[in-house]
This record gives structure tokens, C-alpha cells and sequence, in this order.
């Protein structure tokens, strides 16, 4: 019976050159179709978007022709950016991405760095007190800091923001860049302090020269929480300071019922461009990075 | 490295974790034993020259002196885990006793929201971590027999569902679906039937929240095996191929035990992402059929009463519910260390 399954298995992936090619065509069209239909879509106008009468309009875009004259149109863009202040929720979301990578880069290469020249036996419960830090669902926490933040009247603004995502991502950043530093080699560091530095000169003229491929690609996932957090972002800001994530689910509850509806999809896909462009430059570092928890842990 | 050098540079990273994840986990444990101080009225009597009238308001120096002395709140203790909104002890033992079979049970446990939460999370977690585990391992296998050039292509293209806001890529696939977009439209026509809508029944909304999970972890699970297969030893296949090893038998024997702590690493990570499952449920406005931990507390917490005492209790038993799900794979882990020692 076994025996049968196998034959049937083989028999399979003789055909395999045909077969991996569909399964591969089946997967990008999955991956990529909808970023695609929805930025060809952000043109258009609702009643091609959402088209009841046929799909091909949202293709063509028969009434957005009807509108504007053309197929193409940015109104969606220009309500969105002009009309709902999409640019002060973009300028926000920088302003923090900004501030959460530098930070956290900052305080993670120093505390990854000394986690993996160190032996003894508090560094592995450092962490492990990481990982578990890793495992909580950062909503969990903010029951926990609401009282506080209300309290000392810091509630709402962008600093109170930047530094507890800057926290919540020190856990993931540790864990990278300790495993990176590991594959730096200690005589390096070792050999400078025999020389005489202190471990912070060796640190700084020894390891600083040859840590930013690692550096850069923690850097990439400290930028990625920030940008994507919606759960902490929508609860720690107030209206006026938010950043794109809340704000677009924020047009959501209102567009719905206005009508505007195309302003929530420029604004989608506005937020979506830069991830794209990410990818594209650093997709060799995302990989890695992705690799690099996998083949230590 | 001496101590004292470890603590200056740990310094930092370990006060921005103590302040802003250890110490609200505290507060967090306190709020959940405590409420808000009940409000103290005080009657009063004020006399016009048209008669006296009784009027009530908020004594508010008995409160704010209150407030002095137990700043907390009321001390309740286990009360808040107990009540309609989290465990429901006495409704779940009234439903113990009135219910005849488990099916009914567990029927009627779905009306209560903690429950309701908890099923759908951890049906979630239990089903889009083994789908993606596969369809990830079948992807990565497929990628890897393919022309070198292309692979880069492949990648980038794999790794946007990933990458992308996962309220952004549920808001995105949500409008595809919609009756009026172009996957509602397919599934109409295929079904023919003009009125079929996915967001009207449980059963779809949560196979669509399920569809959305595993596609949004695909990427992770290939890209880690993808990597995993670059380094299978090339004279372990090359020896069983001389054997008359199949294809198949290739992959059961040799390929999967090497990657099984690649295995157990994207399982582990994906177990802590899948059950803090909250936005597509945001994305796809599916609170009616589907609601989880993560969006209970973010209920509580959102809108115009900040209900924390709840939101915290709800933080702590999903804090207790994703370490009862990894205490497995922590405690093997361990092992695995102190017997490598």
C-alpha cells in the first residue's frame, strides 16, 4: 500500500517541471494580485472600484470616464493628502520610524554586544526573560501603561509613543543582533583590549566598523514594527498625532458613511509604496534577517 | 566581560524594558484586582425663596480623599475574572448543569464573550500554523527546483503579503471580497447565487480571517525553509539517490529531519504571532462573527470609557494563555540546553 503511494508520488514529479510552475504561478498571483488590483483601482472612481453592473470597469474604468474624461484619475489621492490631512499622519509615522530605528538600534547594539561577550550565567536568563518579553502580545501592555501616561499628562503625544515601541522592539532587536555578534569573531575585540582599549574602545574602533550589515537589517524590522503597529499607535495617540495606520482606520469608520471611500484606498495604498520600495532595496537583508532568528534558535 | 563594563552597556535596553514591559505588567496585575472607587453622593438641601429643594451630587472631597488613601481603587480580588465578561464561573456552571452533551456545552459557552474569543483565537492559532508550515514547505521545495534567475523574482513578489501593514493587507483583500469587488463577484458567479455575501455568515467570515492568516505567514515559512534547503548536504541526497531513494523518499528521509529546528523555530514564532491575531479582524470589520484576545482588550481600552480594570484582566489570562501554549516548546528547548551542557 505504501509502496503504491510512493509509485504515485514519483510518477507525480516526473510531470514536476509543469507541475512546480503552476504551483509557483498560483502562489504569485496570490501574493501579488491584489496589491496590484487595488493600486490600478486607487484611479478610478467608487462606482468602478465597487462595480456592481460589471467587473471589467473596474479595469477600464467606464465611469470614471464618465466623470473626468479620462481613465486616470488622482481625486482619490488629492482628497485623501489635501482634503483629510493624510501628509500630518505621513509626517507622523516618519517622525516616529525615525526616531524607534535610532533608538533602538542605539540602546539594542550595545546591550546585543555585551550579551555575546559575556559568560556567565545571567546573560542566558537576560535572554530567555527576552524571549518570553517577545512572546506577550504588546496590547497586553497597554492596560498597564494608560493610568501612568494619563497620570503624568504624557498621554498622546509622538515621545511617549516612539519610546514604549522602542521597548516593545528591544526584545526582537536583542535577539537578532546577539546572534550577529556571535558570528564576529571575539579574538578581534580581545586582541585590541590586549593592545589596551577598554571594552568600550574595542567596541567602538574595533566592532562599530564591521557591524552595520547586521545593524542595517535589525534596522529594517525595528522600521517595520513601527510602521505597521496599529494595536499601540491607535491607543497611545491622540486624533491630531496620529500615525498612518490609525489614521487610515480611522477613515475607514468615517468614509463609509460620506462616500469617500476612494480617499481610504489612495490613503492604503499611499502607505504601501514605501513598503514596496523597501522590499525591492533590501529584500537580500529581509531574507537574512528572517534566516538569521531561524538558524540560531 | 567584567561586570561592571556588562552593566553599563546592558544599561539601557534593560531600563527601557523594565520600565515599559516589566512594570506594566505589574500595574497591569494590579488593575485586575482592583475597580474604580464607587462614586459617593452627598444630599444637600438648598433654600431659595421659592421653597427648598434636594439636591444630590458628588461628594467630591470624600472621593478625592479616597483616591488619597487607596489610589488603586477598590480592592476586589479575583472578582473581575470571574464576572460575565472573562471567566463567567457561575454562568459556565449553570450551562455545566443545564446542558446535557459537550456539543451543547460548548454551543452555549460560545455566547459568552471571553469564550467567544478564546475559540476563535485559538482556532486561528491551530489552524493557519500547520497551513502555512506546509504550503510554505511546498512553495520553498517548488522555488528551488526552478531556474536560478528567477528565484529573486519569485522572492521579492512572496515577501509583500508579508511585509505589508497586516491591517492594510486585510483592509485590501476585504475590499476584494466585498459583493461589488472582484473575488465577491467571482464567488458569486460560481456559486450563481447573486446574493451570496461573505461577511453575513460565521462559517465564512472565519475561513476568510483563516485565508488571510495564512497568507500573510506564507512568506516567513518559505523563506526560512528556502534557506533551510541551501544547506541539506549534498552528499546525504547524492548517496540515497544511488541507493534508488525517490524523489519523495529523498524529502521524508533526509530533507525534513534536517530542517526540523527550522521546523520548530517558525512554529514557535508563529504560535506567539498568530495568537495575538487582532487586526484582520479590525480590517475585515468581522467583529460581529469573530472577535479575539487581542481585539477584547482593545475594545476595552478604545472609545469613549477606558474600561482598564477589564482590559486588564483580559491582558493577564491572555498573558497565561500564550504561556500555557509555548510551555511546551520552552520547557524542550531547556532540555535541550542543560543536556548539551
Amino acid at each position: 500500500m505504501e509502496g503504491f503511494l510512493f509509485q504515485k508520488m514519483i510518477k507525480y514529479f516526473k510531470i514536476k517541471n509543469i507541475s512546480i510552475y503552476l504551483l509557483i504561478f498560483l502562489w504569485l498571483t496570490l501574493a501579488s494580485f491584489p496589491f496590484m488590483w487595488t493600486f490600478w483601482g486607487s484611479f478610478k472612481v467608487e462606482l468602478d472600484f465597487f462595480s456592481i453592473s460589471n467587473w471589467y470597469n473596474a479595469v477600464v474604468g467606464k465611469n470614471t470616464f464618465e466623470t473626468y474624461e479620462t481613465n486616470f484619475t488622482g481625486a482619490g489621492y488629492i482628497g485623501a493628502w489635501v482634503q483629510e490631512e493624510f501628509w500630518r499622519s505621513v509626517l507622523n509615522s516618519a517622525i516616529v520610524c525615525f526616531f524607534v530605528v535610532t533608538t533602538s538600534l542605539t540602546i539594542g547594539t550595545l546591550g546585543a554586544y555585551a550579551l555575546s561577550r559575556s559568560n556567565y550565567k545571567y546573560t542566558f536568563w537576560l535572554l530567555i526573560v527576552a524571549l518570553i518579553f517577545r512572546a506577550m502580545p504588546p496590547i497586553t501592555l497597554v492596560a498597564g501603561y494608560l493610568p501612568a501616561f494619563f497620570e503624568w499628562n504624557i498621554w498622546g503625544i509622538l515621545p511617549t509613543t516612539i519610546i514604549v515601541l522602542v521597548a516593545i522592539n528591544q526584545p526582537f532587536t536583542l535577539w537578532m543582533l546577539y546572534s550577529f555578534f556571535l558570528k564576529i569573531p571575539k579574538e578581534l575585540d580581545e586582541s585590541a583590549k590586549i593592545d589596551g582599549c577598554t571594552q568600550f574602545q574595542a567596541f567602538r574602533y574595533v566592532i562599530i566598523p564591521v557591524m552595520w550589515p547586521g545593524v542595517i537589517t535589525a534596522g529594517l524590522f525595528s522600521f517595520l514594527l513601527a510602521y505597521n503597529d496599529f494595536a499601540v499607535t491607535s491607543l497611545l495617540l491622540s486624533d491630531e498625532n496620529r500615525t498612518m495606520i490609525p489614521k487610515i482606520a480611522a477613515f475607514l469608520g468615517t468614509t463609509y458613511t460620506e462616500g469617500n471611500i476612494m480617499f481610504a484606498v489612495a490613503a492604503v495604498i499611499s502607505a504601501t509604496v514605501p513598503l514596496f520600495f523597501l522590499v525591492m532595496f533590501f529584500q537580500k537583508k529581509i531574507v537574512s534577517g528572517l534566516v538569521q532568528g531561524a538558524v540560531k534558535g | 566581560m567584567k561586570h561592571k563594563t556588562f552593566f553599563w552597556f546592558i544599561l539601557p535596553t534593560f531600563l527601557a524594558m523594565f520600565v515599559f514591559i516589566f512594570l506594566p505588567i505589574i500595574s497591569t496585575v494590579l488593575q485586575s484586582i482592583h475597580t474604580p472607587h464607587d462614586k459617593i453622593l452627598i444630599t444637600t438641601e438648598n433654600c431659595d425663596p421659592f421653597g427648598c429643594k434636594k439636591v444630590t451630587t458628588l461628594d467630591h472631597d470624600a472621593i478625592n480623599k479616597l483616591k488619597r488613601n487607596e489610589p488603586l481603587g477598590k480592592f476586589v480580588g479575583l472578582e473581575i475574572y470571574f464576572d460575565r465578561g472573562h471567566l463567567a464561573i457561575k454562568n459556565v456552571n449553570k450551562l455545566w448543569q443545564n446542558n446535557d452533551s459537550i456539543s451543547q456545552f460548548l454551543t452555549s459557552l460560545y455566547d459568552l464573550p471571553f469564550y467567544k474569543a478564546l475559540f476563535f483565537t485559538l482556532t486561528f492559532t491551530f489552524t493557519v500554523t500547520p497551513i502555512m508550515l506546509i504550503l510554505g514547505f511546498l512553495i520553498a521545495l517548488a522555488v528551488n527546483n526552478i531556474n536560478q534567475k528567477l528565484r529573486g523574482m519569485v522572492i521579492f513578489f512572496s515577501l509583500l503579503p508579508m511585509i505589508v501593514t497586516p491591517l492594510i493587507g486585510s483592509i485590501i483583500l476585504f475590499w476584494m471580497i466585498d459583493s461589488r469587488g472582484i473575488i465577491g463577484t467571482l464567488i458569486q458567479w460560481m456559486f450563481n447565487d447573486p446574493f451570496l455575501s461573505l461577511k453575513a455568515s460565521t462559517l465564512l467570515t472565519w475561513i476568510m480571517l483563516i485565508v488571510y492568516g495564512v497568507w500573510h505567514a506564507i512568506p516567513f515559512s518559505f523563506i526560512v525553509f528556502y534557506a533551510g534547503l541551501q544547506t541539506v548536504p549534498k552528499d546525504q541526497i547524492e548517496s540515497a539517490r544511488i541507493d534508488g531513494a525517490s524523489k519523495f523518499q529523498e524529502i521524508i528521509y533526509i530533507t525534513l529531519p534536517h530542517l526540523i529546528p527550522l521546523i520548530t523555530f517558525v512554529t514557535l514564532i508563529q504560535l506567539m504571532d498568530n495568537f495575538r491575531v487582532f487586526e484582520p479582524i479590525v480590517g475585515f470589520n468581522a467583529e460581529a462573527h469573530a472577535t479575539s484576545l487581542s481585539w477584547i482588550i482593545f475594545n476595552d481600552l478604545g472609545g469613549e470609557t477606558r474600561q482598564l480594570s477589564s482590559a486588564a484582566s483580559s491582558s493577564i489570562l491572555t498573558i497565561l494563555g500564550i504561556s500555557i501554549l509555548l510551555l511546551p516548546i520552552l520547557i524542550r528547548t531547556w532540555k535541550d540546553f542543560y543536556f548539551k551542557k
